[in-house]
C-alpha cells in the first residue's frame, strides 16, 4: 500500500541523496528548499492516510510554518549568502562526491535496517517514517563532516534537523505541541544565528571556506 | 518558593533586556551586579525550602536542580565581581565589543538557571538550546579571526548535540507511548510514574542519542572538540562560566535521563555507556594535557578529563555517585578559579602561550600563590576537595566487580597530573620581563578566585551538613 505520505518521504531521502551528490551549492540550497515544501505537505498527508477528512487546524499550522521557514525564509537566507560571498562550487571537499555517494548509500540503507527494528508502538501513517527519518539524519551527519564550505554544513545541519522533525511528526499526534514548536525554534535560532555566523565569516576571511578556521588546534 | 524560583531565572532576562540599549558601561555593571546578588539570595532562599518542590507541570527544585543552581549562582557572582575592572578600564585587547557582554552575560545566567528547574524534558531541552545560543556572542567577545572559528565550531558541534538530544527526546516520547496511544507527555514526574512500563529498546536508544547530544556539550569526548577552542578563545570570566557552570547543566540534562534508565531498571545499560565515555575522555584529556603549551588550552583539557572522572564515577554507581556529584561541585569551583587566575596572567602578560610567561610568582604574587594551591587542588592532591570526591570514586571502583577500573583511573589521574603542572609551574618561576608588580592585580580580580580557593580547601576538610544531605539526596534519586 502506497499513500501520499509514503511517496514524500520517499521524495525528502530522494532529495537529500541529490544534496550529497552535487558539488554545486545553489543546488544544495535549492534542495533545501524542495525538502521545505515536502515537509509542508507531510502534516496534512500523514492526517490523510487515516481516512479522507479535512486537515486539522493543528495539521495546517504546522504545515504553514515549515513551508514558510525552511522552503522559503533560510533558502533565501542562504542563496543571498552565496551571491554575496561569490562562490559557487564545492571546491575539494573533504571526502570526494564519488566516496560521499557511496557513504550515503550505505548510510540509506543503515536507516532502513534500523527503521524495520525499531517499530514504533503506534500507527503514523507511514512505515517510512521512521526509515525516512533517520537517513535524513544520517545524510545531515554527512554533509557537516565531509564538506568544507559553511553553507553546505549548514545545509547539512537543515537535512539532520529535517530528519528531526519528520520523527516529530510521528509523535505529533501523542505528545502535546511543545515537540513542534521546539522543533521550529531548533531550526529557527540555530540556522538564524549560523547566518550570521557566516555573514561574518565571510567578512573576516573574503570567503566561506571553513578549511580557514583551523588555526586553533593542537 | 515561587517568587525565588521566578526570580532566578526572571530577574536575570528582564535586566539583560533593560540594559540592552544601555550605553554607559558604569549603568550596565550596576544592572549585572544586581542582577548577580538577586540571583545569589534567590538561590539562598531555595536552600531552605522543603525538597522536592514543584510548581505547575513544567518546573520544579529537586536536590540535583538545586546543586547546578547553587553552582552556577556562586560562580556566577564570582565571575561579576571579577568583571567589573575588567569591563571599567578595557581589556587587552582593544577589538572587543562590552555593549553586547553584560546582556548576554545575564542571558545566559537566566537560561542556566532554567535548565537547572526544568521538570519536563522539552523545556529542559529548550533551555539547554538556550544556553547555547545566550554564550555564543560571549565567545566573540574579541572579533579576531580565531574567536571567530570558536563560535563557529562552538555552534555547529553544539547544534548537532543539541539536535541528537532532541531525536533521543522524542525517542523517549516513543518508549512512555502505550500501544493504545496513551502518552503520559514528557514532564520528569510522569515518565518516572511509568518507568516501568517503558518500551526499553526505545528507551536504550533515546538514552545513547541524548548522552552523545547532551555530551557533545558536557564535553566528553569524542564530541569535545569544541571546547578547548571555545574556552581558549573567550574572555576569562566567561571561560570560567562554560568550564563551572554550563557544563553542569549539560550534565543535569544526561542525569534527569539516567534517573529514567535507573527507574526503568536499564541503569546497567546507561552504566556502561557512562564507564565508555568517561574513561575516553580520561584518556583523551590527561594525553592532551601533556605538553600543552597554551594555558588557557590546558586548562579546558583539564575540564575534559574532569567531566570523565565523573562518568567514570557514575558508570561504577553505587557509592561512588555521590563521588561524581561532588567532584561535580569540586570541579565547577576551582576550574573557575583557575581560569580567573588565568585571566589575570593574560591581562599582564598578552598571551596564553606559557612558554613566553616568565615570573608570575614576582609580577602577580597573590595570583601565583593561588594558582599553585588551585593547580594542585584540580590535580588531585591532598588536602583539596578534588582529591575527596576522586578518592570516593576510586574506593567505589575498587569495592566493585572490576577493581581495574579503579586502576587505571588512578593511572590517568597522575598522568593528568603531570600534564597540569609541567605547564603551570614553570611559569610562576623565572626573572619577570618587565618587572614590578603588574596592575592587573587588583582587589576584585584576586578576591573572586581567592574566595573559590577557600572553598576548594574548606571542602576538602569539611563538607557542610546540608550539603552533604543535598549531595545524598541526589545520588539517591541516581540510585546511589
Amino acid at each position: 500500500m502506497s499513500s501520499g505520505a509514503d511517496v514524500l518521504l520517499a521524495a525528502l531521502i530522494v532529495a537529500a541523496l541529490y544534496m550529497v551528490a552535487t558539488s554545486r551549492l545553489g543546488a544544495c540550497v535549492r534542495a533545501s528548499a524542495v525538502q521545505g515544501i515536502i515537509l509542508g505537505a507531510l502534516p496534512v498527508a500523514l492526517e490523510w492516510t487515516h481516512g479522507p477528512q479535512a486537515p486539522s487546524l493543528h495539521a495546517g499550522l504546522l504545515a504553514f510554518g515549515a513551508l514558510g521557514i525552511k522552503a522559503i525564509v533560510i533558502p533565501r537566507l542562504l542563496l543571498r549568502s552565496i551571491r554575496e560571498a561569490g562562490v559557487r562550487r564545492e571546491v575539494e571537499p573533504m571526502a570526494s562526491l564519488h566516496v560521499s555517494i557511496l557513504g550515503a548509500a550505505i548510510l540509506v540503507a543503515a536507516a532502513f535496517w534500523l527503521g524495520r527494528h525499531m517499530d514504533l508502538p503506534f500507527p503514523v501513517g507511514s512505515r517510512l517514517l521512521v526509515p525516512a527519518a533517520l537517513a535524513n539524519v544520517l545524510l545531515g551527519f554527512l554533509l557537516i563532516v565531509a564538506r568544507r564550505q559553511a553553507i553546505t554544513q549548514v545545509v547539512g545541519y537543515l537535512v539532520l534537523e529535517n530528519g528531526v522533525f519528520v520523527f516529530g511528526l510521528g509523535l505529533a499526534a501523542h505528545q502535546p505541541i511543545v515537540v513542534e514548536l521546539s522543533v521550529l525554534l531548533d531550526l529557527l535560532v540555530g540556522v538564524f544565528v549560523m547566518g550570521v555566523a557566516i555573514h561574518h565569516i565571510s567578512e573576516t576571511f573574503d570567503h566561506m571556506d571553513t578549511t580557514a578556521l583551523v588555526s586553533l588546534r593542537e | 518558593m515561587t517568587g525565588a524560583i521566578c526570580l532566578v531565572v526572571g530577574f536575570p532576562a528582564v535586566v539583560a533586556l533593560g540594559v540592552w540599549r544601555l550605553r554607559a558601561v558604569r549603568g550596565q555593571l550596576a544592572g549585572l551586579i544586581g542582577a548577580a546578588a538577586v540571583h545569589l539570595a534567590g538561590t539562598a532562599v531555595l536552600w531552605r525550602a522543603p525538597l522536592p518542590t514543584r510548581i505547575g507541570s513544567l518546573i520544579g527544585i529537586d536536590a540535583l536542580g538545586l546543586l547546578v543552581l547553587s553552582l552556577v549562582s556562586v560562580l556566577f557572582f564570582a565571575a561579576t565581581l571579577y568583571s567589573v575592572p575588567y569591563l571599567l578600564d578595557g581589556t587587552h585587547d582593544a577589538a572587543s565589543a562590552p555593549q553586547r557582554f553584560v546582556p548576554c552575560l545575564l542571558a545566559f545566567l537566566s537560561a542556566m538557571s532554567l535548565v537547572s528547574v526544568s521538570h519536563n524534558l522539552a523545556l529542559l531541552w529548550a533551555a539547554v538550546e538556550a544556553t547555547t545560543l545566550a554564550s555564543a556572542p560571549l565567545i566573540y567577545f574579541y572579533r579576531r579571526p580565531g574567536s571567530l572559528e570558536a563560535t563557529w565550531k562552538y555552534l555547529l558541534v553544539c547544534s548537532v548535540g543539541i539536535a541528537l538530544a532532541l531525536l533521543g527526546t522524542f525517542f523517549l516520547g516513543v518508549a512512555s507511548t502505550a500501544p493504545d496511544g496513551q502518552a503520559p507527555g514528557l514532564g520528569l514526574d510522569q515518565v518516572l510514574a511509568v518507568a516501568a512500563s517503558l518500551d526499553h529498546r526505545w528507551l536504550r536508544a533515546a538514552f545513547v542519542l541524548v548522552l552523545v547530544g547532551y555530551g557533545t556539550k558536557m564535553g566528553l569526548a569524542p564530541l569535545h572538540t569544541w571546547l578547548p577552542d571555545a574556552h581558549s578563545q573567550a574572555p576569562s570570566p566567561v571561560s570560567a562560566l562554560l568550564s563551572g557552570a554550563l557544563l553542569n547543566c549539560a550534565l543535569l540534562a544526561i542525569l534527569r535521563f539516567y534517573a529514567i534508565c535507573v527507574a526503568a531498571g536499564q541503569a546497567a545499560f546507561a552504566q556502561t555507556l557512562f564507564l565508555g565515555l568517561g574513561f575516553l575522555s580520561l584518556l583523551v584529556g590527561a594525553a592532551l594535557l601533556l605538553g600543552q603549551r597554551d594555558y588557557k588550552r590546558l586548562l579546558a583539557y583539564s575540564s575534559v578529563e574532569n567531566m570523565g572522572v565523573i562518568a567514570v564515577g557514575l558508570g561504577v554507581a553505587g557509592a561512588a555517585t555521590y563521588g561524581a556529584l561532588l567532584h561535580m561541585v569540586n570541579h565547577s569551583v576551582v576550574k573557575a578559579a583557575l581560569f580567573l587566575l588565568a585571566g589575570n596572567v593574560l591581562r599582564a602578560y598578552g598571551t596564553t602561550v606559557a612558554d613566553e610567561v616568565h615570573g608570575v610568582a614576582r609580577r602577580l604574587p597573590m595570583s601565583a600563590a593561588l594558582l599553585t594551591l588551585a593547580a594542585f587542588a584540580i590535580g588531585g592532591s591532598p588536602p583539596f576537595g578534588p582529591f575527596v570526591s576522586e578518592i570516593t570514586i576510586f574506593f567505589g571502583a575498587m569495592g566493585g566487580s572490576a577493581p581495574w577500573f579503579g586502576v587505571a583511573f588512578v593511572v590517568l589521574l597522575g598522568i593528568a597530573f603531570v600534564g597540569v603542572a609541567g605547564t603551570l609551574f614553570p611559569m610562576l618561576d623565572g626573572e619577570a620581563a618587565a618587572g614590578g608588580r603588574s596592575p592587573a592585580e587588583r582587589v576584585l580580580t584576586v578576591l573572586s578566585p581567592a574566595a573559590l580557593a577557600f572553598i576548594v580547601v574548606a571542602f576538602g576538610l569539611y563538607i557542610p551538613a546540608r550539603l552533604d544531605d543535598l549531595l545524598r539526596r541526589a545520588a539517591a534519586a541516581l540510585g546511589g
